[in-house]
């Protein structure tokens, strides 16, 4: 089942291919200045690009995140008004779902995806500038939604019709079509991620050679194609809906608005773990970097990762368990989304067995990368809990459920993100990141994270409902703790700022090989990598004998 | 797999511009659906798009003509387009899905039937029916009539199923080094589009004059339009890129064995045809 | 010698989440119906496999972490896959999973199973307040936020039951199996009591089922569970369970109220004895959305005063109240005020804030207009 050799051997035999020198036949060509980043088809600028996107939208969205938290502080009104806060949670949800995860996983597919396959580019270059460009189209327009009569979208960020539809602010229209521009982007980016792994793999770089984070993307990006044009249909049919006087989601007309939650489940379940994959991919190459010993179980990892994929287009009325579905269907997708937990399970088995009898070192990235195992896990657990359909009657549409995917998406993928920058900031920069700095930042953010989102399991079982701007007595100390927790950690998140910036400008120098137990594919290229690497393709085929 | 020939091309101001346009189109519907005001943006928008795509393509034609292109590229294209079909085809599969479960599922339950069949209860005078002639509310009007399959939509479907046909043989003789027969088959295939799209107009007229069928006629309305529409969109831009394919048959870009511009448009063309059979049958007939 | 400190702490930590984190008001309730302990129950026992699981996974991981240090000097092996382990990991979630799934299913259709009930109510949803309609009783009310919009500004003190309390709490008998029909008005909500391990969304158009039989006499409290609007966080339900004789006294004085009600629709009604009611009436029902001064929240929610091309137009007043303007959030009050009260609403609106047309309008009027 395991390939014949562990990807590990590669770098041995591929260091004496790698294509920095001779990169400058482009440059001449190349604009200087703001338009260099604006006209760029190289996959390192677009990836630069997308990840300096993708911070701005999670400060932007942490903001929001800080007014919710601050309103709810104490019981009472008194900061902003309910209308507001519905906006700010909406807002909140949706830029750092499609504004700063999703571009952050796609900007780290960009600079390393070509690198990690030996590739000298994106199979589709300009495709890519253009994917990467509709982003700050898209989300202006949202944004600017906020400034319109009657305010932005403030049906929460699974726009649930009609609340969105007959009963929405006249600004939903341009909320639907910014969803669309970025759904797009998406949906581009994704095919061009394909076509890369599928095509321009090195000579001899066989399917079971990739490296995790790659296999992960390839994955992600199916996904990515195969529901994001079900998200573009069923806010088309909104359009409609609002626009044109269709009964897509009206009983009186013959609708059903419970076919809108079907349409958008169908997206959205898969779109959590399009948010999760390819932090799995980048946990899998560096806990094996810093235990210094083969990723354990390779192929059952590939493995797991497409169960997971197939798996997540049969459980999206987990998310519906409320809403009345007959009791065949309610079982079944009860059945199914417990079945998720095995795949997910050989995964954390796998990382934790990669650890055993390793020779550790816990350098930043590995830090981030080990406290997402065990608060993923966390997230994980809660996550089952939700997935027994019964008991989910009492969890749905509480705090305990903000809880589980607050612990999977903030420790996990926004943890795996900065675990990711930590990791490769060196071969993108060439310097390593301050260390102390990235401890600190660490330590606070997981001591934050915890004090942010650790509390809100309690509330929500105690019975405080989500996107309520003002809530009962008995919640009163969960909330002040979270509040507390959450200016922690977005506070935190300031050095994060600062680590980056201070790296980009100066710091130790990191040779090619920048972590003594890397054995990737991009450690062969020198540090900061060239922006032209592997023209002429690293031939991997002698290995592969 | 080829060594170091992959072509990456120099920076580019099309990709910027596209997005540029894309937005400004976007911008000017909603400004006409939300404040009815400058409807002409659309117009700016969409002409922009064209234009910038057209001098993209315009790029990219002439670097595959100066040979800058190897195999390996061609199979990015190759993968590329497939992978958006299939994107396609899941845009479809939504609105497939919508219609199958309102015709399985929400109608019948409104009318008493089914495991939520005690929502009859808001709707006591409710018949369940498909074509819904008469929707739950009175408030909403149903059609009167429907479209009949066996006319109008039987000519179109033959117009699709032939044109994937002549298409087919224009892609023989292109191969085969028959230019002549190509461009003829070719042109007919584009003009058995057109007429689909003129047909198709007819039958919309009949449908909102004569049928009552329109957009706020209930769900069989809605679904109608949404799937036919999304079918005809589909249809007119299919039939442009084969225009484009034939002015650049005329200009002698394809060689027999090179012309994937031309394959990608045939994928296409057929993908949109299989889609109107299902269509045809789930839509027209059953 | 460390092996006992570490069992120590580990028993006094779990020891302690029994008591302390699990302890009411951390803890999901037990509640006080069959289905609600058997809830609880499947809630527990997930929670300690979680547990468990988590404490060997972590465990091990940790023992790994200081075991492993290369600063101990670790050197690292190289082995790379098991067949036997992963297949004995995958086996064994697997059959937990399994175990796990009989009792949920066996709940689940307990929950569905809403035959041969004693009473039936129909729940509506509007935004944002709930209605009750006893089935076949002639009873039927508004249940409202009742805590004061000063408690929720700051400038008073606020009570134990904050956000949580009602002027018409449901009333329902103990003992006896009650059934819930869902549906709503406007958009969707869903009706949550954590006591009754109740949760269903009230869809427009559609009707859902629930179940509940209450074990004891007691006032149970929850939220509206589905983000409806701006009010959705003060929609609370409240349920009033008291014995099947209370119960049957309640309901024959709720049937005369209603009686009464109706027969005030015939006699003439003063001004003031309009306005009286209909200031109510706007303050409980009209106000969240029009605010309270009848200044509303353009460009969603219309201004009432000043609002010239209304108060010129009495008609249209009438009919947008009684039958709502289709397609917005107005909705139609035919169905769930009386004559009197949509009388007194439009006489107030009429006379209130500054709105001077002088204008009376007589229940009987409405009346002529409710049954045509
Ligand atoms: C990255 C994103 C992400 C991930 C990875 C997950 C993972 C999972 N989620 Fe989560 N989920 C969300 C994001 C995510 N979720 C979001 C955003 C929402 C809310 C949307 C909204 O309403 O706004 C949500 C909501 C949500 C619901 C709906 C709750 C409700 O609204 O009532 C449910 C219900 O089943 C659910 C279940 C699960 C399950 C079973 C997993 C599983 O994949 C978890 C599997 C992992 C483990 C179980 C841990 C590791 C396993 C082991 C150590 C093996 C052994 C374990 C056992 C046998 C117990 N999720
Ligand atoms: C990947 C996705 C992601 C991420 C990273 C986060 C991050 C955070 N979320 Fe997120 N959240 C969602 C996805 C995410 N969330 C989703 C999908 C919802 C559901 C929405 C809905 O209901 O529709 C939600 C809902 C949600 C709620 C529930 C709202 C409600 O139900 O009403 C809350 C409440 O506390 C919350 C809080 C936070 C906080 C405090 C952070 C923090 O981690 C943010 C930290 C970051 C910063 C704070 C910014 C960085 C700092 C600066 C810019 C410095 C300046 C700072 C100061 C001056 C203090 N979120
Ligand atoms: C859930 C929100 C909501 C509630 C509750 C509500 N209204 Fe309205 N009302 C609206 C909306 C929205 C409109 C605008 C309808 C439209 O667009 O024509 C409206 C319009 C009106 C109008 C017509 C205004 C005009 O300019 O045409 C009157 C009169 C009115 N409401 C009275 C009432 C009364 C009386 C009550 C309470 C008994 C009430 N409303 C409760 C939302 C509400
Ligand atoms: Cu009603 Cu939320
Ligand atoms: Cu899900």
């Amino acid at each position: 089942m395991a390939p014949k050799h562990p990807p590990k051997a590669r770098l041995e035999h591929s260091e004496n291919v790698a294509g920095g020198a001779a990169a400058d036949v482009h440059e001449a060509h190349h604009p200087s200045g703001p338009l260099r980043w604006l006209l760029t088809t190289n996959h390192k600028e677009i990836g630069t690009l997308y990840l300096v996107f993708s911070l701005t939208m999670f400060l932007i969205g942490g903001v929001m995140a800080l007014v919710v938290r601050l309103e709810l502080f104490q019981p009472g009104l008194q900061l902003v008004r309910p209308e507001f806060f519905n906006q700010m949670t909406t807002m909140h949800g949706l830029i750092m779902v499609f504004g700063a995860v999703m571009p952050g996983f796609v900007g780290l597919a960009n600079w390393m995806v070509p690198l990690q396959i030996g590739a000298p580019d994106m199979a589709l270059p300009r495709l890519n500038n253009f994917s990467f460009w509709l982003l700050p189209v898209a989300f202006l327009l949202l944004l600017s939604t906020l400034l319109m009569p009657g305010g932005g979208p403030n049906f929460g960020w699974t726009f649930y019709a009609p609340l969105s539809t007959t009963y929405s602010p006249p600004s939903t229209t341009f909320f639907i079509l910014s969803l669309h521009m970025a759904g797009i982007s998406s949906i581009l980016g994704a095919i061009n991620i394909i076509a890369t792994i599928l095509n321009l793999r090195a000579p001899g770089m066989r399917l079971m050679d990739m490296t995790l984070f790659v296999w992960t993307w390839l994955i992600t990006a199916f996904l990515l194609i195969a529901v994001m044009p079900v998200l573009a249909g069923v806010i088309t049919m909104m359009l409609l809906d609002i626009n044109f006087g269709t009964s897509f989601f009206n009983a009186a007309g013959g609708g059903d608005p419970v076919l809108f939650q079907h349409l958008f489940w169908f997206f959205g379940h898969p779109e959590v773990y399009i948010m999760i994959l390819p932090a799995f991919g980048i946990i899998s190459v560096i806990v094996p970097t810093f235990a210094r010993k083969p990723l354990f179980g390779y192929a059952s990892m590939v493995y797991a990762t497409a169960s997971i994929a197939i798996l997540s287009f049969l459980v999206w009325a987990h998310h519906m368990f409320s809403v009345g579905l007959p009791l065949i269907a309610e079982l079944f997708f009860m059945y199914t989304t417990m079945l998720i937990a095995v795949p997910t399970g050989v995964k954390v088995f796998n990382w934790i067995t990669t650890l055993f009898r390793g020779s550790i070192t816990f350098e930043t990235p590995m830090l981030f990368a080990l406290a997402f195992i065990v608060l993923f896990t966390i997230g994980g657990f809660s996550g089952l809990m939700l997935a027994i359909a019964p008991a989910d009657f009492q969890y749905h549409d509480t705090y305990f459920v903000v809880a589980h995917f607050h612990y999977v998406l903030v420790p996990g993928a926004v943890f795996s993100i900065m675990a990711a920058v930590y990791y490769w900031l060196p071969k993108w920069t060439g310097h390593y990141p301050d260390e102390r700095i990235g401890r600190w930042h660490f330590w606070l953010s997981v001591i934050g994270v915890n004090l942010l989102f650790f509390p809100m399991h309690f509330a929500g079982l105690a019975g405080m409902p989500r996107r309520i701007p003002d809530y009962a007595l008995q919640f009163a100390d969960f909330n002040m703790a979270s509040s507390i927790g959450g200016f922690l950690f977005g506070l935190s998140q300031l050095l994060f700022v600062w680590v980056v910036i201070k790296c980009i400008r100066g710091g130790v120098p990191a040779p090619a090989k920048a972590w003594d137990g890397a054995t990737d594919l991009e450690w062969s290229v020198p540090s900061p990598a060239p922006l032209h690497t592997f023209e002429t393709p690293p031939d991997l085929r002698r290995v592969a004998s | 797999m080829s060594g170091g020939s992959y072509y990456v091309p120099a920076s580019s101001k099309w990709p910027v511009l596209s997005g540029l346009a894309l937005g400004l189109f976007m911008i000017g519907t909603g400004v006409w659906l939300v404040f009815d005001r400058a409807g002409y943006l659309i117009a700016v928008g969409a002409l922009a798009i064209v234009t910038v795509m057209a001098l993209w393509f315009r790029d990219v034609v002439r670097e595959s003509r100066s040979g800058l292109y190897d195999e390996q590229m061609d199979r990015s294209f190759r993968w590329g387009m497939g992978w958006f079909i299939f994107s396609e085809v899941m845009f479809f599969a939504a609105f497939f899905g919508a219609l199958f479960y309102i015709r399985v599922f929400a109608v019948p339950w409104l009318d008493g039937e089914g495991a939520k069949g005690i929502s009859a209860l808001l709707w006591p005078d409710f018949v369940a029916s498909w074509p819904l002639m008469n929707p739950p509310d009175s408030s909403v009007a149903g059609p009167h009539e429907i479209v009949d399959p066996w006319q109008l939509p039987l000519v179109n479907t033959l117009f699709l199923v032939v044109s994937s046909i002549t298409l087919t043989l224009a892609h023989e003789g292109l191969k085969e080094g028959y230019r002549d027969s190509a461009r003829n088959c070719l042109v007919l295939t584009i003009v058995l589009g057109v007429c689909f799209l003129v047909v198709q107009g007819v039958e919309y007229y009949e449908a909102y004059h004569h049928l009552g069928v329109t957009l706020q006629a209930g769900i069989y309305g809605a679904t109608f339009f949404l799937l036919t529409g999304f079918h005809g969109a589909h249809v007119t831009v299919g039939a442009t890129i084969l225009i484009v394919m034939l002015w650049r048959l005329q200009k002698g870009h394809f060689t027999p064995d090179h012309h994937f511009g031309f394959e990608a448009a045939a994928w296409y063309w057929h993908f949109v045809d299989v889609v109107w059979v299902g269509l045809f049958l789930f839509v027209y007939v059953f | 010698m460390r092996k006992t400190y570490v069992l120590a702490a580990l028993i006094a930590g779990v020891a302690w989440l029994e008591r302390n984190a699990l302890a009411d008001g951390w803890n999901m309730p037990v509640g006080v119906t069959e289905v609600s302990r058997h809830v609880h129950g499947l809630h527990m026992t997930i929670f300690w496999i979680c547990v468990v699981i988590g404490a060997v996974v972590f465990g091990v991981m940790f023992y790994s972490l200081f075991r492993y240090r290369r600063s101990k000097g670790a050197q690292a092996a190289n082995f790379h896959e098991h067949t036997t382990v992963e297949i004995f990991w995958t086996a064994v979630p697997l059959l937990i999973l399994v175990a796990m799934a009989i009792p949920a299913t066996a709940t689940l259709r307990d929950m569905y199973d809403a035959s041969e009930a004693d009473l039936d109510v129909m729940v509506t949803g509007h935004q944002w307040r709930w209605h009750y309609d006893y089935v076949g009783e002639d009873v039927n009310y508004f249940s409202n936020l009742a805590t004061p919009r000063e408690q929720i500004d700051g400038t008073q003190a606020k009570d134990a039951n904050y956000l949580l309390e009602v002027d018409q709490p449901l009333v329902l008998p103990v003992d006896r199996k009650v059934r819930l029909l869902m549906t709503s008005s406007d958009v969707i909500h869903s009706w949550w009591v954590p006591d009754l391990a109740v949760k269903k969304d009230a869809i427009p158009g559609f009707v859902n089922e629930a179940w509940t039989r209450i074990d004891e006499p007691g006032i149970y409290r929850g939220q509206c569970a589905e983000l409806c609007g701006k009010d959705h966080g003060f929609m609370p339900v409240v349920v009033h369970a008291m014995p099947q004789e209370e119960f049957d006294a309640w309901l024959a004085e709720r049937k005369e109220e209603a009686a009464a009600a109706a027969s005030g629709v015939d006699r003439n009604w003063t001004l003031p004895e309009l306005m009286e009611r209909g200031e109510q009436v706007y303050g409980t029902i009209c106000a969240s959305c029009h605010q309270a001064e009848g200044q509303g929240l353009p460009p969603t929610f219309p201004a009432l005063v000043g609002n010239q091309a209304l108060l010129d137009d009495l008609e249209r007043h009438i009919d947008t109240v009684v039958n709502g303007v289709a397609g917005t959030p107005m909705p139609a009050f035919s169905g769930t005020l009386n004559a009197v009260d949509i009388a007194a609403v439009i006489t107030y609106e009429r006379n209130a804030w500054g709105n001077e047309t002088g204008d009376i309008i007589q229940p009987s009027t409405i009346q002529a207009q409710l049954s045509p």
